[in-house]
């Protein structure tokens, strides 16, 4: 079925199968970011943003995203870099397979929470999963990305 | 030093971090066949009769392989230096399953639909077997797992197939009975630790092509890209000339992409239809029908005398490694070796036993590589013996460790260096071990410290081999060419870095290719620890030897000898003060007749695996009606020799400690009574959350390693070891009872302080 | 693999009703977390997201929670966390992370009475309401008790009586479910006790709760509970753990409820 959806910005029209997953469509459509990982809504690497807000792109059927808004890393390529830079010179992002959905939340994590104490950032963050580096190094440059608030 | 020692950004970082087409999954040609494979559901069972009619008609597929399709040469998937130690016991496709998930038949088809489509379509025919599901009852179980005669070993590994016994093992120093006998204070054990899943992010995956020679091209998310090309050759029949294979970035490894899982399906489908192909596993497939860590039993007997020395070491192991023999004898070895070398004021230890075969998920290489398992039994019983002795477990440990310089019994060699003394003294002060230890009733809760100290290797002595070449390029900078395979670690970075010094020049001017079997210098590989020991000294060397043949060049065309010649890295001056820059002589080593460019080449082994030492200490609190216990803090003091870069050691620390606690606490390995595995996805079995793992504290206790690059030795494998006993220490500090089995489950937790009286004596 | 035939994205509910009994190998739609652990085979799924079920609302005496409200809208609600002491946002903010919750509903959660959840423990200690296209409105706990119909929970309400609340759960690690959890309540002198993750579904635990009603003190009325729901083992525990811990959540559970009423 067809099916128009706005994919970082862009208006596009996709063909897509019924039970075809918002994953797929999008690896399909050349956002290699967006990646599965675990098939069962746990480890967070498939997240994107659905009308804004951070979402797993592995259980959502991509024909119900008729008129929705979808938000890859691609389409805030900008402010990625910005936190990857900082993910990066913690080596925090390692084996970076993870690296794309993890920041994913963390800039929708920004935009939604004021000053979040770390507590809250780790709540926040807890639906991404990491088995390469331990979560310390993570959080160590969230927390600089955080204090360069405009 | 001006790079190394440094934490410079990882080469790779930004782009893999931003989620670039870098991956295997990303490079696929847009026309490969989707490959996917019908796993047995039963435990142990014959085919009889398999149908792939009905499958083959489905629109779209290219191929149905069953047993009758392949070759018939034995071989094993374990990514270790030829003559491999582990027992070639499978085929690509066999008439008998071993385990659920065992592979029964290969589909290809044009996309996933119709590749699935065609395994539900597939009929077969089993004759069910008995199993072997327990490995206590493993050996002369009435159940064969491998009945076949043609399992070949390279070696006598003291395997006993008809009594499921995969390799025997045994190092005896001195007398152990005697020791024993003469011990004034003598604790024995049994310790069981389980079958942890590597859980790398990036599943196992690959695909295949032919290439404009007819090559096979194989592409794949590998630790070991030379040992798949021959164990391909050995499966495929196929000459190791024929085949080329290329690691792209890769999504995590921690050994699990040293056994060569999935590479042999998209090929075999490639040779056989001459398209490419691809395979992905799945989640739950990664968990079922892949590899993990081997489970282990311990009995343990220490001895000690009446100051406290430890005198004898007795350790017993069984060792599960499931249906296929994959790194059963080395993983068995090395959970002995680290463990009881540490301790070396023993006049007599002893390490034997076996590992069996069950008919369950083949274990296979897991960071740690059994030093984790027998850390986990060793430690434990050291801080027992502590509480028997009435000795703090810190001051029985600087008492009893090894220490640089000193013979190590088990190896009968002198250790080079070590500062593991330092790391016990700085990670007593940084946990607070005085205030701390042994615990604090809080009211519902009680607050506890525990230790554990470990040591691992720096590859594999006498075995690995790594080489390395650097060319100077026309345009003055550098190529570095290697074999080993960065899967996260930033081994291509730390590597780039000790180039760089050698050569003195700025890291960006360090070109970096890994791994291409086509293209890079033989190495063994990523395992073992062994990327920066002993691919850095290849590369220390292989830089070297171009900084002569530099200076030798420019000499030359000064007319000068080297020695008078200097060079800082950008600009080579000659005795009558003439300069010439790098660039100048780069590119006119590349102009006209007679010249030649200029590359350093250098291969190299160790004939010793210097060990890497870390001091671990965890603070927990338990519920005292619960049983749940809470890390909130976690102390490693680490000796890795010179730190290369510290932030990337760093990482590398806090993330192998976090599989630490996974082992420790968290990571559960269930089956049913058939045999099937429970906990096949990350929804039953959990890695530890970010909310899971408290504080992690990560210190280096710097030695030097002779013979090491810049004195380095290892750190990726080291790390994971501690967390286990440390946290199961604490936990009897807390509550007054042992745990001797992973993971420390709320519920083993309650029942141990359920049943046993809380006496709460310093141990 | 599960496989979906055709998706029909319904304006109506009676619409919606219609497709969803028309052939039993159709059904309908949540927030698909859950979807792709199966092995369904589905003629026509039913996307109720086009209904107007997505909202969350305060009427007259009640939160009116809609059919296709998230976990995450649900946890920051205002009135979800005015109410029962911030019972709501708790007991569904420990569920996986931000994404997840992004995702999951409030209708499919109920309507598949997990044994699992979280949220169906801490409404039944609340006077919630469950809303079926076809089945009427009905209290939660009679809800749960019913066998499964074929039908639409289009909305739940939660009497927004002012009771104090608490909601206690038990995990083996943070992001796993749970391995037993409670939920308390107390209006005036009549208290609620709930547990659920049995590994069963949640029930009520009325002779603990009546034991509280006449001055019991939470011990007593945690053995209570404890003893008179049925406990079962799986992956996570055994039975007899989760007996016990159930005692353990239930008292604590009543001490923090004791302690919030008494502010």
């Amino acid at each position: 079925m067809r099916i128009e959806v706005t994919i970082n910005g862009h208006k596009t029209a996709l063909e897509v199968a019924p039970d075809e997953i918002l994953a797929d469509t999008l690896r399909a459509a050349g956002f290699a970011s967006v990646r599965r990982g675990c098939d069962t809504t746990n480890c967070g690497l498939c997240t994107v943003w659905v009308d804004g807000r951070p979402t797993l792109s592995c259980a959502i059927l991509a024909a119900r995203m008729d008129g929705r808004d979808i938000t890859t890393i691609e389409g805030v390529a900008g402010e990625a870099e910005a936190f990857a830079r900082l993910l990066v010179a913690e080596g925090a992002e390692q084996c970076g397979f993870c690296s794309p959905g993890f920041i994913m939340t963390v800039l929708a994590m920004k935009r939604e929470l004021a000053d979040p104490t770390d507590d809250e950032i780790i709540h926040y963050l807890t639906g991404n999963l990491c088995r390469c580096t331990g979560y310390m190094g993570q959080l160590r440059a969230v927390k600089k990305f955080l204090e360069v608030r405009p | 030093m001006k790079i190394v020692g440094k934490g410079v950004a990882k080469i790779d970082g930004l782009a893999i971090a931003t989620g670039k087409p870098l991956y295997t999954d990303d490079l696929v040609p847009a026309n490969a066949l989707t490959v996917k494979i019908l796993r047995s559901p039963h435990a142990a069972a014959r085919i009889k009769a398999i149908d792939t009619v009905a499958a083959e008609s489905v629109e779209g597929v290219a191929c149905v392989l069953t047993h009758k399709d392949v070759p018939q040469a034995r071989f094993t998937l374990a990514g270790q230096t030829y003559p491999e130690p582990s027992p070639y016991d499978r085929l690509i496709l066999e008439d008998l399953v071993r385990y659920v998930g065992d592979e029964v038949a290969i589909v290809a088809a044009a996309d996933e639909r119709a590749a699935q489509k065609a395994l539900e379509l597939i009929k077969v025919d089993y004759e069910v077997l008995t199993p072997v599901l327990d490995f206590e009852q493993a050996i002369d179980h009435p159940a064969v797992v491998h009945p076949e005669t043609d399992l070949h070993c390279n070696f006598d590994i003291g395997h006993n197939r008809l009594r499921n016994i995969a390799a025997t093992h045994k190092v005896e120093v001195g007398d152990v009975a005697a020791e024993l006998a003469a011990s004034a204070v003598v604790v024995e054990e049994t310790y069981y630790t389980q079958a942890q899943a590597q859980a790398m992010m990036e599943t196992y995956r690959a695909f295949s092509y032919l290439d404009h020679a007819g090559r096979l091209v194989v592409v794949s998310s590998t630790q070991i890209p030379f040992h798949v090309r021959r164990q391909l050759a050995r499966a495929l029949e196929l000459p190791a000339s024929r085949i080329r294979v290329i690691k792209p970035r890769i999504g995590g490894g921690f050994g699990g992409k040293q056994t060569a899982v999935a590479e042999i399906f998209p090929a075999l489908v490639t040779l056989r239809t001459g398209r490419p192909a691809k395979i992905v596993y799945e989640r739950r497939e990664t968990f079922t029908a892949t590899n993990s860590r081997h489970a282990m039993r311990f009995k343990v007997r220490l001895g000690a005398d009446r100051d406290g020395l430890i005198r004898a070491i007795d350790v017993e192991c069984l060792s599960d490694t499931g249906a296929y023999g994959e790194h059963a004898p080395t993983v068995f070895s090395v959970a002995g070796e680290k463990s009881l070398s540490l301790y070396n004021k023993a006049r007599a230890v002893r390490y034997a036993g076996h590992a069996v075969y069950t008919n369950k998920l083949p274990a296979g290489a897991m960071r740690g590589y059994g030093a984790t398992q027998g850390c986990f039994a060793v430690e434990s019983a050291v801080n027992k013996l502590a509480g028997a002795l009435g000795l703090d477990p810190s001051a029985l440990r600087l008492k009893n460790i090894i220490r640089a310089g000193e013979l190590d019994i088990y190896h009968n060699r002198i250790l080079g260096s070590a500062s593991l003394d330092r790391c016990i003294e700085r990670g007593r002060e940084l946990i607070g071990w005085d205030e701390k230890y042994p615990s604090r009733d809080l009211g519902g809760k009680v607050r506890a410290v525990g230790m554990a100290v470990t040591m691992q290797g720096s590859g594999i002595a006498g075995i690995d081999t790594a080489s390395a070449e650097v060319r100077l390029n026309d345009d003055g900078n550098y190529t570095l060419l290697l074999g080993s395979t960065d899967m996260g670690t930033g081994s291509d970075t730390i590597l780039a870095q000790m180039a760089a010094e050698v050569l003195q020049t700025p890291l960006d001017a360090i070109i970096v290719h890994a791994a291409d079997t086509d293209v890079s210098p033989f190495d063994t590989g990523s395992y073992a620890s062994s990327t920066a020991y002993v691919t850095g000294m290849a590369v220390v060397k292989a830089a070297g030897e171009l900084r002569e043949k530099i200076i030798a060049a420019a000499a030359g065309l000064m007319n000068a000898a080297p020695a008078e010649v200097t060079f800082d890295g950008a600009v080579l001056t000659g005795p009558a003060g003439d300069r010439l820059t790098l660039a100048e002589l780069a590119q006119r080593s590349v102009v006209g007749p007679d010249r030649r460019q200029l590359a350093g080449y250098a291969s190299h082994g160790s004939p010793v695996s210097p060990p890497p030492f870390v001091a671990g200490f965890a603070d927990v609190e338990v519920d005292k009606e619960t049983g749940k216990v809470e890390l909130l803090d976690y102390v490693a003091v680490i000796d890795c020799g010179t730190v290369i870069n510290p932030n990337l050691a760093r990482v590398q620390a806090e993330g192998g400690l976090v599989q630490g606690i996974g082992l420790a606490l968290y990571e559960d390995v269930r089956y049913d009574e058939r045999g099937g595995l429970q906990t096949n996805s990350f929804m039953t079995y959990k890695i530890p959350s970010r909310k899971d793992v408290g504080a992690i504290r990560v210190f280096f206790e710097e030695s030097y390693e002779p013979t090491g690059p810049f004195g380095a030795k290892s750190i990726g494998e080291v790390v994971a070891n501690t967390p286990a006993p440390a946290i199961a220490h604490a936990v009897r500090n807390a509550v007054g009872a042992w745990l001797t089995r992973l993971p420390l489950t709320p519920e083993k937790v309650y029942a141990a302080m359920t049943k046993q009286p809380k006496e709460r004596t310093c141990t | 693999m599960f496989t979906v035939k055709e998706l029909v994205r319904p304006q109506t509910l009676a619409e919606a009703y219609r497709t969803l009994t028309e052939h039993p190998d159709n059904a309908l739609l949540g927030g698909c977390a859950f979807l792709r652990l199966g092995n369904r085979k589905i003629a026509a799924a039913v996307d109720l997201s086009r209904i107007g079920l997505d909202y969350i609302r305060e009427t007259e005496g009640f939160i009116e929670v809609g059919a296709m409200a998230t976990f995450r809208a649900l946890e920051n609600h205002p009135a979800c966390r005015e109410n029962f002491s911030g019972m709501l946002p708790r007991a569904v903010g420990n569920v996986l992370g931000v994404q997840f919750r992004n995702l999951v509903t409030v209708g499919a959660s109920v309507f598949s009475k997990y044994g699992f959840s979280d949220l169906i423990t801490a409404l039944l200690a609340l006077d919630t309401d469950v809303e079926l296209h076809a089945g009427g409105r009905m209290p939660l706990a009679v809800f749960l008790d019913k066998p499964y119909t074929r039908d639409i929970l289009t909305r739940i309400y939660i009497r927004k009586d002012g009771r104090a609340a608490a909601y206690q759960s038990l995990r083996n690690s943070a992001s796993d479910f749970p391995v037993v959890n409670a939920a308390v309540a107390r209006l005036g002198d009549r208290w609620t006790v709930a547990v659920g993750a049995r590994p069963a579904g949640a029930r009520l635990a009325p002779a603990a709760a009546a034991a509280l009603d006449g001055g019991a003190d939470p011990g007593e009325a945690a053995a209570l509970a404890a003893g008179e729901l049925a406990f079962g083992g799986n992956l996570k525990a055994s039975a007899e753990y989760r007996r016990a811990m159930a005692a353990v959540l239930v008292k604590r559970a009543v001490l923090e409820v004791s302690k919030c009423a008494s502010k």
